[in-house]
């Protein structure tokens, strides 16, 4: 009987990048002790060698796929997509940070190490076919994610978006475990597929109320996590006061693995209720494209701007979450990956223009980087172009994909309001580029450094991934259906 | 090569915009160089076409194909037909010419400026080659930006107002048109089980009127945004007035024709029946006529000579929307030719008003008077053009209007009426213009030193001044071209025979040796609506004689009928 409960060799394969991170995470900690002050730099390089060993045995254990350690994780194309999809934006992010600590003359393992205990939360997230475990990797991702928002101690606007990320996020994981615990006594099991069984099966339903209520309370949770209308209000603060790399990561990372967890547990738990929760994801959606998009209008702080933007976002992937097909699902990865490459290129472009303390966090701090650094503009206008949705880029395929999954649900009214207020959002984006091309440099531009060569590796990938994002779909578009089939309901 | 053309001449811009963008930006001469001569090349290269293209052949020519998103049903689709030919020369040509003519007047950023128009005419040409309606949105869409750019960097004080307001029209009416191909889509995916954005396959849609006539005003809003149609053409005068010389040309020489070739290759063959609903044609017709007379009007009441061309863009757009719900050959020919018209010779006129610019650097009409006495060959063109435009006989505009007005006339004789009320308002604010910048002494001081036109401007000009001869005396080729193409489009309107037919027949050019009765009746009866307001006497005469059977006398005499109604408003 015991022999049961002892795992296989292959099961570690299945958990192998979660381990790797594991390992690297804590390697880094221990040779921070040891690394003088101006080598610190090297630990970074040891992070993203990390992630790169991560990100290929999330690879191979997709060689190997299958459920591990009892059926509270399972590897299928889905959970290879978001693992490697935060994996990647890790990746993205350490190359932004390495550049960006040396300028504040603030490098440490210390920060390194967070990024890659928060990335095994995001993995493990990714994977979770376990309430239990979901709620173990959000924690993880959580925590180390609310000491990276305020990383800089001196820094006041760091402080406050620390703070406010953990309180609010601590009341977020609260309702997520309140709910849990409703679907444990309901179904006598935190096993996703065990709850879809009892919920389908007639004779073991327990009373819709009680279900409802335990399905709200774990959605309020992740809408939490996600940013999504109403229970957005901390993603401006803490976007704009965390330093722009972290911002970076906040807005990407776990982002993508709440989303996954997000459609993990409604699509396999709860899949067989979707009548009940896609009327009320069909509100939330609308406003959150609706709140995001106006409330951007008339920001002027990039960052700010920034973040309402990312919470629109948030409102077409739930546009597609609505839609409730297996295209819909595909919509969401494809949207998610190119979200992760434009947001982040925006961020690290706006982190690298903010200079020393991030004193150039203005929309008019950004004139005339068109003429000062050509390039920089360039590829800061192509992830703008992105986020606007225009042809080419990877944020018009996601955007198409959505609303095509939409529409083909029959939600014609959500498709045309998100369309007319992803033209809305095109006002506020335009504000970006008017300031590089058509404002004449001022200050910030005098202070304005060339691009670290870590930065420039950062940027340079995002955008080459949105453009191939944008041009050939196609590269991603067949695992996509298939990870959706996989994650569709029985 | 040989099958590749139309994806050479594509792509040529594009990867000249590649080049570009891999020289330094300091060498400005180099950088100049390079785009004209790539703008230049891929107008060569598109010369090909006319020698290969065959006019009889009733589908699409130089037919491309390879998949693209193969998970979706888009492909790389191009092909070409008389009215895409047409349109892609004029864009090619029009492009050389807009990277040309800024030689001298950019020097501040010249690298962005050349390589946004490089990739603007490879937007450009992609609308008019795409058989897929993803692709086509794809290209349509990319066109935003590089205009944007140009209006918003190189133009004039309230560039950044113009450039947003300009994106935000257009990019708010593309979606809406991306909604009606989805519902296209999603219509043949539902009858046939296949997923795609073929037009051809599209074409085999049967669909019930009521959701022809929400996806019509879907595809509508995209297009009429575009065109501009009238009450969603408040960006035009902005966009234009400030953007660049090269931006104006570009914006009212191709991109207005995007909207009218949308209607032409989309709205009307996929949608017939909705098309062809009395009360659509009804609301199209009037937003058409309302454009013509309120953009005439508006421009009789500019003080700035750039707002007034740009104005005049939309009452001449109109006229192609007229001819275009006029549904039938003689309209539809019109239309096309009209088209093409208002490419060369707004395009003249945003050149022209460019060069004056550039020496005196102020557009206020008032600030201008007697320069053709400094200016004797720049006034020459400028007489030239104001003629071609206000659709003088011998030059371009007279073929093209007097044709959709013929068409329409066929329709309902008010539409014909208010379109000539239209076309003499148009003479009378581009006469106005001319006399008031041109004739008269010369009274401000600086305007004593003007220089006439340099050689390079005189080379700009020519050859558009040429073409407005040329289909002004010879259209003929441009009907020919048009015929079939025109045909297919009427076939679709009216599956049924009998109609198809008589509507289809009159799209013969003047001149052309025609025998039916019908034939020789249609064309006497077009031009009698254009002339009735003036010279009724004359037009009966012409159409007796027409009537008798000598056709080939038949233009000299519209031409000449025409030419006194013109001297009358002249006169007036």
């Amino acid at each position: 009987m015991i022999g049961n409960y002892v795992p296989h060799g292959v099961e570690y394969i299945r958990i192998l990048p979660e381990i790797l991170l594991c390992i690297f995470g804590i390697l880094i900690m221990v040779l921070e002790a040891v690394t003088a002050e101006g080598q610190k730099r090297m630990l970074g390089v040891l992070a993203l060698v990390g992630i790169v060993v991560a990100f290929a045995a999330n690879l191979y254990a997709y060689t190997v796929p299958g459920q591990a350690f009892q059926n509270v994780i399972t590897i299928d194309a889905f959970a290879t997509f978001f693992r490697g999809l935060v994996l990647v934006v890790g990746l993205l992010c350490v190359f932004a940070s390495l550049g960006y600590l040396r300028r504040q003359h603030a490098e440490s393992g210390e920060y390194y190490s967070l990024i890659l205990f928060s990335l095994i939360g995001q993995c493990i997230l990714s994977t979770a076919n376990e309430l239990i475990m979901v709620f173990i990797g959000l924690e993880i991702s959580s925590i180390a994610t609310y000491v990276l928002a305020g990383y800089f101690r001196d820094d006041r606007r760091n402080n406050e978006a620390a703070l406010k990320y953990f309180l609010l996020g601590s009341f977020a994981t609260a309702f997520l475990l309140y709910g849990i615990a409703w679907c444990y006594g309901l179904t006598g099991s935190t096993n996703l597929n065990e709850i879809h069984r009892v919920i389908s099966d007639p004779g073991l339903r327990p009373p819709v109320v009680l279900t409802g209520i335990a399905a709200a309370l774990i959605l309020i949770g992740l809408l939490f996590k996600v940013s999504a209308a109403p229970f957005q209000i901390w993603a401006p603060d803490v976007y704009q006061g965390a330093a722009s790399p972290v911002t970076a990561f906040l807005s990407a990372g776990p982002k993508a693995a709440a989303f996954a967890v997000l459609l993990r547990i409604f699509m396999t738990g709860f899949g067989s209720f979707s009548f009940r929760w896609a009327p009320l994801l069909w509100s939330i959606a609308l406003l959150t494209m609706i709140i995001g998009n106006f409330a951007a209008l008339t920001q002027s702080n990039v960052k700010r701007l920034m973040a309402y933007s990312s919470i629109a976002h948030a409102g077409y992937i739930l546009v597609a979450i609505t839609a409730d097909s297996q295209l819909g699902i595909a919509a969401v990865m494809f949207y998610l990956a190119a979200y992760a490459l434009m947001n982040i290129g925006a961020f690290v472009v706006i982190g690298h223009v903010a200079a020393k303390n991030e004193r150039y966090v203005r929309i008019e701090d950004l004139a005339g980087l068109a003429k000062r650094q050509p390039a920089t503009a360039a590829l800061f206008a192509l992830f703008v172009f992105s986020l606007i949705g225009v042809p080419l880029t990877g944020g018009f395929f996601a955007k198409f994909y959505v609303f095509r999954a939409a529409l083909e649900a029959h939600l014609v009214w959500l498709t045309v309001l998100g369309l007319a207020t992803s033209a809305v959002a095109a006002f506020y984006y335009l504000k970006i580029v008017v300031a590089m091309y058509m404002k004449e440099p001022g200050e910030s531009m005098a202070d304005l450094a060339p691009l670290s060569s870590g930065t420039r590796v950062a940027v340079w990938a995002a955008a080459l991934g949105t453009l191939i994002l944008g041009i050939f779909p196609s590269v991603l578009l067949p695992f996509l259906s298939y990870s959706a089939s996989m994650l569709g309901r029985q | 090569m040989t099958s590749h053309l139309l994806s050479s001449i594509l792509f040529l811009p594009l990867a000249g915009m590649l080049v570009l963008l891999a020289m330094p930006s300091e060498n400005r001469k180099l950088i100049r160089g390079w785009a004209n001569a790539v703008s230049i090349a891929t107008f060569l290269l598109s010369l090909c076409l006319i020698i290969r293209f065959d006019i009889n052949a009733g589908g699409y020519q130089f037919m491309e194909r390879a998949q693209w998103i193969p998970s979706i049903g888009a492909q790389y689709l191009l092909g070409m037909d008389g009215i895409s030919l047409l349109m892609v020369l004029l864009t090619t040509l029009i492009s050389a010419i807009a990277v040309l003519c800024s030689w001298r007047s950019i020097t501040d950023r010249s690298k962005l400026f050349y390589s946004m128009i490089l990739l603007l005419e490879t937007g450009v040409l992609g609308v008019f080659l795409s058989l897929d309606l993803f692709l086509f949105y794809l290209f349509w869409d990319v066109v935003l930006i590089p205009m944007y750019f140009l209006i918003g960097i190189y133009g004039g004080e309230r560039r950044g107002y113009a450039a947003i307001k300009f994106f935000l029209y257009t990019l708010l009416g593309s979606l809406f048109m991306l909604l009606g191909f989805l519902a296209l889509y999603f219509q043949y995916a539902a009858q046939y089980g296949v997923y795609t954005f073929e037009l051809q396959k599209l074409l085999t849609l049967n669909l019930p009127a009521g959701t022809e006539e929400w996806i019509f005003f879907a595809l509508f809003l995209g297009f009429a945004v575009k065109i501009p149609m009238f009450p969603l053409h408040t960006w035009l005068p902005d966009a234009h007035t400030e953007a660049p010389t090269a931006g104006s040309v570009l914006l009212a020489s191709l991109l207005l024709k995007m909207g009218t070739y949308g209607f032409l290759r989309f709205s009307l063959p996929l949608l017939p029946k909705a098309s062809t609903q009395t009360w659509i044609v009804q609301l199209m017709v009037a937003l058409s006529l309302i454009a013509i007379i309120y953009g005439a009007l508006v421009c009789l009441t500019q003080r700035d000579w750039k707002r007034l061309v740009a104005y005049s863009s939309v009452s001449h757009m109109g006229f192609c929307t007229l001819g275009i719900f006029a549904l039938n050959a003689k309209g539809l020919t019109g239309s096309v030719i009209q088209q093409v018209n208002h490419g060369i010779t707004t395009g003249l006129l945003f050149l022209l008003v460019g060069f004056i610019y550039e020496r005196r650097h102020t557009r206020e009409i008032s600030e201008f008077g007697g320069v053709a006495q400094v200016m004797p060959f720049y006034a020459t063109v400028f007489a030239i053009t104001v003629f071609a435009s206000a659709g003088l006989p011998l030059l371009n505009g007279f073929i093209g209007e007097f044709t959709i007005l013929s068409g329409a006339f066929q329709v309902n004789l008010w539409w014909a009426v208010v379109g000539v009320i239209g076309l003499i308002l148009g003479a009378a604010y581009l006469l106005w213009l001319f006399q008031r910048t041109m004739l008269g002494p010369l009274k401000q001081e600086e305007n004593k030193s003007l220089r006439d036109l340099f050689p390079r401007e005189r080379l700009l000009v020519l050859p558009l001044v040429f073409l407005a001869f040329a289909i002004g005396i010879y259209p003929r080729p441009l009907f020919a071209v048009l015929e079939k193409p025109v045909q297919n489009i009427l076939m679709r309107l009216a599956p049924d025979p009998r109609s198809g037919i008589a509507d289809s027949s009159p799209a013969t050019p003047p001149g052309r040796n025609v025998s039916t009765q019908e034939t020789v009746a249609s064309p006497s009866a077009c031009w009698r609506p254009a002339l009735a307001p003036t010279t009724p006497a004359l037009t009966q005469g012409a159409g007796s004689k027409l009537s008798a059977g000598r056709k080939n006398r038949a233009p000299r005499l519209l031409y000449r009928s025409t030419f006194l109604s013109l001297i009358q408003v002249e006169a007036r």
